[in-house]
């Protein structure tokens, strides 16, 4: 019934990526210059790829709403990316590193593209140090790892806790360094609103320039989306708060399928929501979970100081449920048995929503220095926001909402359903299955955006060194102008009674009450009612004010929200077609007697991959079967 | 807590600003400085009155996109937060709080408290990267480097790009920024081959934009909320003599 080629090569594993790279089509360098590729996104996939076409001599257009390209939310991920150095000489490999993915993923990504991914690993720790990260040292002067969660190597590079920030300010320079050179060109604050598709192929963009709100018109040859993930779905989440789901939306709309929609991330060590008016969470990186150890008390609504809590009344929870991973166990694992201990009447603080994460122990051994030395960063962030010092009492945590591991489907070249148009970094679906590795999504980010797409999207261009620069007179361009100009017209003219921000927190609240740690049909039926009759209000009691053709950061957000609403409905959708537990998504009808996710493979083992049917009519399901021939599909065990 | 905010609104690049007063009340002590800003515009919005435009992104003062002058200090009155990291704890009840926008030539305001911070990128353009090519990298480990130095280059490369040193300057300037990246490239063994010429282009682009010179001051460093040291100053200083010297 599937319409999907992956176009996975033959071949062994292992062969699979240096076979295809020997037989795909080329770009004469002379044609590279005629051709024009549209990168939506600056962050750590969207800047690596932006400056890594340019280098092969295409021009790139690069769009972020950002006021500019370094601010791109991958600036604020922490602890660290991986990579199958073995320089731990701890026996790991590309195949290992490709195991923990799988696994970790609960047996629902795609192995070629998984594979790939920790084979160019390498190559992206050489091109960052390259670039000027500086990754930490050890006082030999070699390079230092760290673990991370689902794992037992030490394959985690990391820049203390701003792994993400120096990854992708190198990034970032390498397009500055493009800019420079004339083979690329920045577009800050201006918003992509929608994709435009001539003759079945992906030919530019509709975006809106955020300063004086005029719509302008873009055309390519290509047009990559790198836009990230949409957890920010839920309202409060460790995302920067203006991350969004409508680039997918938008593409979602012109054709291209999304994939695993319900497939979320919500990770285990955030900082607590605090008081009603928060706006985000700030997240504690897992690295953490290296030397920290996380507890609750043994006795129910002990409202005693943690450092009063005698260590024998502790329930090192983890540790005791999970003995041969303990605190490292795999994200999903952590966030489900945090709410698990809270919700039996277990947690700390005034609310009862945390646990400790504590570095006692880890300070005894190592000392105060080595610990700030490792965390320093981290350990000055968590003091900033809760004004308690992580060196002398132990941190509170709670799960947040935090990664989309679905989004657009995309075959083994990272082109999405509609030719030309690609989707990488986490805005893909492809490596992360049902739950995501600590420090793999840089990885992912980066192995797509330098090494992977800049060699696949050759074989499409190879066929348009024919076609002139896209003109943007066509009806296809005049179309899809319109419509995003009625849609703004529309948001602008509801002058309701409520703010965007009010539906944008009842939303979140909806889907965290329903549809995030643990889902079940009746709660996930609820859930979509509720999203539906949230919608309709929105649409007719909205203010947004102001109006078009200015700076109006309102409309830009309302339009996010909107967007918002069609993919809960369509998170939803999918959690209910999954009548399965596995990684992240836990259906409470299907779990182990332990407690642990229960997956029906022989029904689920397949990408749910959405197609959009038109307004209100329910979405299609195509299944891409997942093909196993490399790993044993086994049920995960982390203990 | 009660408050009366004096804010600077103007519609855009080229129309003329003033403040405005605005009387908040109920606000928490737990909110965060851009908290309060956003419970302001919720009431402006439904008291159809026009929102206050200002920039912020992650929250949690790593992306550099916010950035307040508040009671005329740079990300306000505590030492090393970003304006999005600043809590309400920092102000007293029934106080006067003035917002304004950073003002600096290079950064033009756009719409009440938000400004054009472009110029930066362009100084990184002028070479502030080291130009390795995707797929020209020897191994990561083939090169060692001291401990120490990369921690020094990492504390030089912990900018955000905010702008809070030039908008505190009085000249003006954006020596911390370009000193900052100058001596996180320089001290790499990576980026030596070029550290020359990248310190005489981003000099010179600096002038170009109408930055400053630097007169050791020191606020830049004090109102960094970073903590970025001013020794990276006299790194780019003797980068830069150093440059000269061989021209
Ligand atoms: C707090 C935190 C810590 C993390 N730590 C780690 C870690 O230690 N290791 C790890 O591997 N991963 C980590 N992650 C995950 C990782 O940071 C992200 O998955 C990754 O950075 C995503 O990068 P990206 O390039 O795909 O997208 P992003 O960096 O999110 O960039 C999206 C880009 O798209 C642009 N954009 C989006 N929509 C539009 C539109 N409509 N119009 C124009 N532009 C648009 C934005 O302007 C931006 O430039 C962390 C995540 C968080 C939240
Ligand atoms: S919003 Fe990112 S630093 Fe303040």
């Amino acid at each position: 019934m599937s319409i999907l080629d992956s176009k996975i090569p033959d071949g062994p594993l292992a062969e699979k990526w240096s076979k295809h790279k020997a037989s795909i089509k080329l770009v004469n360098p002379a044609n590279r210059k005629k051709l024009d590729v549209i990168v939506v996104g600056s962050g750590a996939a969207g800047a690596s790829a932006a400056a890594s076409i340019a280098e092969l001599g295409y021009n790139v257009k690069v769009f972020a709403f950002q006021d500019s390209s370094r601010r791109a939310h991958s600036i604020a991920s922490q602890g660290g990316i991986n990579a199958t150095k073995n320089y731990k000489n701890d026996a790991d490999s590309d195949y290992r590193l490709f195991y923990d993915m799988i696994k970790g993923g609960d047996f629902r990504a795609r192995e070629a593209n998984v594979y790939r991914c920790a084979e160019v690993s390498n190559s992206v720790i050489d091109q960052f140090t390259a670039q000027g990260v500086p990754f930490a040292r050890e006082y030999s002067g070699y390079l230092a790892n760290r673990s991370f969660g689902g794992v037992q190597v030490s394959r985690t590079f990391y820049a203390q806790g701003q792994t993400g920030q120096q990854c992708t300010i190198a990034a970032y320079q390498a397009l500055m360094r493009q800019i420079h050179e004339g083979k690329a060109k920045m577009y800050n604050r201006c918003n992509m609103l929608d994709i435009v598709v001539k003759d079945g192929k992906a030919r530019g963009i509709i975006a809106k320039n955020i300063e004086t709100g005029e719509i302008e018109r873009y055309s390519a040859h290509a047009v990559v989306l790198a836009t990230g993930g949409f957890g920010t779905v839920y309202y409060l989440s460790t995302l920067a708060i203006n991350s969004n789901g409508s680039a997918a939306l938008a593409a979602y709309k012109k054709g291209a399928f999304l994939a695993n929609p319900s497939l979320a991330q919500i990770h285990p060590t955030s900082i607590p929501k605090l008081n009603e008016y928060q706006s985000k969470l700030t997240l504690m990186s897992e690295s953490l979970r290296n030397d920290g150890r996380v507890w609750v008390p043994k006795e129910k609504g002990d409202k005693r100081k943690p450092n009063d809590i005698p260590e024998e009344e502790r329930d090192y929870y983890l540790e005791r449920r999970y003995p041969a991973f303990g605190n490292l166990v795999p994200r999903d694992v952590a966030s489900r048995a945090a709410k698990e201990r809270c919700d039996a009447g277990y947690g700390a603080g005034e609310t009862g929503l945390s646990v400790y994460l504590d570095f006692k122990d880890a300070i005894q051994k190592q000392g105060e220095k080595t610990i700030s030395d490792k965390y320093g960063t981290l350990f000055d962030l968590y003091n900033k926001v809760t004004e308690t010092n992580p060196y002398k009492e132990p941190m509170r945590i709670y799960p947040a909402s935090h990664y989309t591991m679905g989004g657009l489907w995309v075959d083994y070249n990272l082109m999405t359903t509609i030719p030309g148009l690609y989707a990488i970094g986490e805005s893909n679906f492809s490596d992360h299955g049902a739950n995501r590795l600590g420090a793999s999504s840089l990885l992912q980010c980066a192995a797509d955006g330098y090494f992977i797409l800049p060699v696949t999207i050759a074989d499409y261009l190879a066929d348009e060194i024919r076609t002139p620069t896209i003109p943007t007179d066509t009806p296809e361009f005049e179309e899809a102008e319109k419509a995003v100009k009625e849609r703004l017209n529309k948001l602008i003219s509801l002058n309701g009674t409520k703010t965007i921000t009010s539906f944008h927190k009842r939303l979140g609240n909806i889907l965290w009450d329903n549809s995030s740690m643990v889902r079940s049909e009746k709660s996930l039926k609820k859930a979509l009612q509720l999203v539906n009759e949230l919608e309709k209000e929105f649409w007719s009691d909205v203010k947004v004010p102001g109006s078009i053709n200015e700076f109006n950061q309102e409309l830009d957000r309302a339009g996010r929200v909107a967007d918002f609403f069609e993919l809960a409905s369509l998170i939803i959708i999918d959690a209910l077609n999954r009548e399965e537990s596995c990684g992240a998504h836990f259906r409470e009808e299907y779990q182990t007697e332990e407690g642990e996710p229960k997956r029906n493979d022989e029904k689920f083992q397949y990408v749910a991959a959405w197609e959009y049917q038109g307004e209100s009519k329910p979405p299609k399901l195509h299944k891409e079967e997942l093909k196993f021939e490399n790993v044993k599909v086994v049920q995960r065990s982390y203990k | 807590m009660k408050l009366k905010l004096k804010i600077w609104r103007q519609k855009n690049r080229n129309s003329k600003g003033k403040f405005e007063i605005y009387d908040l009340d109920n606000v928490s002590e737990e909110m965060t400085f851009l908290e309060m800003l956003d419970y302001l515009n919720s009431k402006l919005i439904l008291e159809d009155k026009e929102p206050v435009a200002f920039d912020s992104d992650c929250r949690e003062g790593i992306c550099g996109m916010c950035g307040l002058y508040i009671n005329g200090r740079t990300h306000g009155p505590e030492k090393e937060v970003t304006t999005c990291q600043l809590s309400m704890k920092a102000f007293k009840d029934r106080s006067t709080i003035t917002v304004e926008p950073w003002r600096s030539k290079a950064f033009p305001v756009i719409k009440d408290l938000v400004v054009d911070r472009t110029s930066f990128d362009q100084l990184i353009q002028a070479g502030g990267y080291i130009s390795a090519d995707t797929g020209a990298a020897p191994e990561a480990n083939s090169i060692i480097i001291k401990k120490e130095t990369v921690d020094r280059a990492f504390d030089a490369g912990i900018c955000i790009g905010c702008g809070a040193c030039v908008a505190t300057c009085k000249n003006a300037s954006a020596m911390l920024f370009v000193g900052s990246k100058v001596t996180q490239l320089a001290l790499l063994p990576q980026g030596k081959a070029e550290a020359t010429i990248r310190a005489i282009s981003m000099v010179a682009k600096m002038d170009e934009l109408g930055f400053g010179n630097c007169t050791n001051t020191g606020a830049c460093e004090a109102e960094c909320p970073k903590g970025i040291s001013i020794s990276n100053i006299a790194k780019l200083n003797r980068e830069y003599l150093y440059a000269k010297i061989q021209d």
